[in-house]
């Protein structure tokens, strides 16, 4: 019995953790459902999201600012109709209530009407329109304002008979103002996707580890677990591979599907976004580790993950520009692993990001990964109380 | 790491002093002493919610102390619980070993816990001897209740240990299955391993050395059967009558009889001062068909006996 003693091994082993991950990988494999979910979560996200990735939207709300009267501006605004990117939505009567439109985001577009819009083109000047854009989506804008630009060369065309017949040919000039005031960041559609990808990453990330645990000690395995030799570290790396790879396969899922489905550019380096993604899954799946120290059940759990995921949707930067949200909501998103994900996938998917460009926000990923790490071993109970 | 705690000479596998545990604001395990020697089978009872289990847990290093100090193995309890888990096999009270892993899954996944070498033999190795091995690919979750006991014993004992916390390990299962287990217990006691075992079985607390009795927190009896019942001293009669529910419901109310238990033809009645109880029990001669007959006391009369008692302590 001595000699049995002296075969068991003091200290850290690599060989328990693997056998935790070992078991975790078998209990994994044959809870089907979960399986599932893995898969779909991602797919279905992908596809209700997918309608923001539409990318040549049509009928913009557009308010007209005309002060001008005559025909010509009528046949104008007709004409920006026409191209089905203008839908005229607000007639407001003053430059400061369009403005006020257009900041509130009620309209995509201020068209402003000049006076005298109408004598200038009678007396041969070339014509001035103003289109001021909310660069919000940027991507959304090209579309209609290369379209307003041809409005010039038809709009009249009913108009320039008859004495106005000389006007023919004529081009008018339109002058684009495109407001970046409200998106800094040059925000657009395409962005939504690797914004999933940092939001979907989180919620099975956080989930799955924390039920992972809450499990063995809602169903008593935990008190098993505890009364033999295991180091918190072991249980923790154990425990939490599994869902690395899993983090891995829905990312896969999420570029691929993006990309086929969607058209959604890749254009930086995937094998540095593999290496982003490690740190991110790992600063999740810690979290998840530490949420589950404090959860005594399943549903605790998940309640508290959602705790953790609805400021990862909402403060992160996925659905709002960052640095449009108030001061307080930056000050919390700052805390989120989210938030610095989305930049680097984002910066890496859709600009081509390299290393350097990344660092910045790379760093606070590491500093996360190791403060959830340590805090989530320290908390780790090796007893029941 | 010395052998054991020595004292008197004895090398204790358990030495606790002053255990206490306190659940909301109640001592559920009231400064409780166990020593058990090495080598000796120790059962443990106590009626439910006595501080069985959470006396075991605090021996194994799952609970922590709030009060008295306690070696096993030699080893202190509150600093060197990681050792004392490499030479404990724990039995859980609840089956809780893996019920989504397969039954050879589970054996080798918990010989991997205690980093021994060739796992998969030792797996085969437990499975032949517990008779498993034509259904080891068979999911631990489906095993009947009784089966699911005698797996858990397999996997606390695949890493040889030193010391057994065994709590109900025979719960549901049938007589011929426990008879082994009991004879399997003896068997690793002669190769010097220590025992302590809880069970509400009062045949498998006369297979034990010794016997601690436990209820409310507190130890209230202790020794071997014979000293158990002995320091009790309670003297016992079987009683017959034609009408046994009416002599019941006379003697319930007679002081001199402390516990009362019906057996079928015969009603039990044990009382402590055997002068009083026979006198009592001269008035009750007339009734038809009436006969008494000094019997043995047995160990559930001692403990119905003692757990009446407590009661009124804590009342
Ligand atoms: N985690 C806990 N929190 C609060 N009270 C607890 C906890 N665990 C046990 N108790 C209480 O401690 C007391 C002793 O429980 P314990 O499980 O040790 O009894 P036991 O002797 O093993 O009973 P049984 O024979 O039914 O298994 C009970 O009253 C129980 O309610
Ligand atoms: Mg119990």
């Amino acid at each position: 019995m001595t000699q049995e003693g002296k075969k068991i091994r003091e200290g850290f082993s690599l060989r328990r953790a693997y056998a935790l991950m070992k078991k975790e990988f078998i209990q994994l494999k044959r809870d089907k459902m979960t399986l599932r979910m893995i898969v779909m979560i991602p797919i279905i996200q992908i596809l209700l999201f997918g309608y923001a990735l539409n990318n040549d939207p049509k009928h913009l709300p557009t308010a007209v600012l005309a002060q001008d009267h005559s025909v010509f501006a009528r046949s104008f605004v007709a004409g920006l109709v026409n191209t089905d990117y203008f839908a005229v939505t607000r007639e407001p009567k003053s430059a400061a209530a369009a403005q006020r439109l257009l900041r509130e985001g009620q309209v995509q577009f201020v068209v402003t009407i000049p006076e005298n819009f109408g004598r200038d083109i009678v007396r041969g000047q070339k014509p001035q329109a103003l289109i001021e854009a909310d660069a919000t989506d940027p991507t959304a804008i090209s579309g209609p304002i290369a379209a307003a630009q041809g409005v010039f060369s038809t709009a009249f065309a009913r108009d320039f008979t008859g004495p106005l017949a000389y006007l023919k040919g004529r081009q008018g000039s339109l002058s684009v103002e495109v407001h970046r005031m409200y998106n800094p960041e040059g925000f657009t559609r395409y962005n939504i996707l690797p914004g999933l990808m940092g939001i979907i990453l989180t919620m099975t990330g956080i989930m799955m580890t924390a039920m992972a645990i809450t499990r063995e000690r809602e169903r008593g395995t935990m008190e098993n677990l505890l009364s033999m030799p295991v180091r918190p570290l072991e249980v923790m790396i154990g425990k939490i591979m599994p869902y690395v790879l899993i983090g891995y396969i829905q990312a896969a899922i999420i570029v691929f599907l993006g990309e086929a489905l969607f058209g959604v550019p890749v254009i930086g380096s995937l094998v540095l976004l593999s290496a982003v993604l490690v740190v991110f899954i790992a600063c999740n799946l810690a979290l998840g580790y530490l949420l589950s120290a404090s959860a005594q059940n399943q549903t605790q759990a998940i309640q508290m993950s959602i705790m953790v995921l609805m400021p990862s949707i909402l403060l992160s930067g996925f659905l709002f520009p960052f640095r449009g949200m108030p001061h307080w909501a930056q000050d919390i998103g700052s805390f989120l692993p989210a938030t610095y994900f989305i930049r680097i996938s984002r910066g890496i998917l859709l600009k081509g990001d390299g290393f350097m460009d990344i660092w910045q926000n790379f760093w606070p990923l590491l500093a996360f990964m190791v403060v959830i790490t340590v805090i989530a071993t320290k908390r780790y109970r090796q007893t029941l109380d | 790491m010395s052998d054991g705690g020595a004292n008197n000479g004895v090398s204790y596998a358990i030495d606790a002093r002053g255990l206490t545990k306190i659940y909301d604001g109640r001592a559920v395990v009231d400064h409780v002493d166990i020593q058990v020697p090495r080598g000796k089978i120790y059962g443990f009872l106590g009626p439910n919610g006595s501080g069985k289990t959470t006396s075991i847990r605090l021996l194994c290093g799952l609970l922590t102390p709030d009060d008295g100090t306690g070696s096993c193995l030699g080893m202190d309890l509150r600093t060197h619980a990681a050792q004392i888990k490499r030479r404990v096999g724990y039995m859980t009270q609840r089956f809780s070993l893996w019920d989504d892993l397969s039954i050879r899954e589970n054996l080798q996944f918990v010989t991997e816990m205690y980093g021994l070498d060739r796992p998969r033999e030792r797996a085969q190795d437990a499975l032949k001897a517990l008779g498993l091995a034509e259904r080891a690919e068979q999911l631990a979750g489906q095993l009947s209740g009784g089966w699911k006991q005698r797996l858990s014993l397999a996997a606390c004992t695949i890493h040889n240990p030193d010391l057994l916390l065994l709590d109900e390990p025979t719960a549901g299962v049938d007589p011929k299955a426990r008879r082994e287990f009991w004879d399997e217990i003896h068997r690793l006691a002669a190769s010097g391993l220590t025992v302590l075992v809880s069970t509400h079985y009062m045949d498998e607390a006369e297979r034990c050395h010794e016997i601690i009795y436990m209820a409310y927190g507190k130890i209230v009896a202790r020794g071997s059967v014979d000293d158990v019942i002995g320091h009790a001293g309670l003297s016992t009669w079987a009683l017959y009558a034609r009408d046994l529910n009416a002599l019941r419901r006379e003697l319930e109310k007679d002081p001199a009889v402390s516990t009362l238990a019906s057996f079928g033809e015969s009603l039990h009645v044990s009382g402590t001062d055997a002068k009083a109880l026979e006198a009592a029990l001269k008035g009750y001669e007339t009734q038809p068909g009436f006969a008494a007959e000094r019997i043995a006391t047995s160990l559930e009369d001692v403990f119905i006996h003692y757990m009446a008692g407590v009661k009124d302590n804590f009342a």
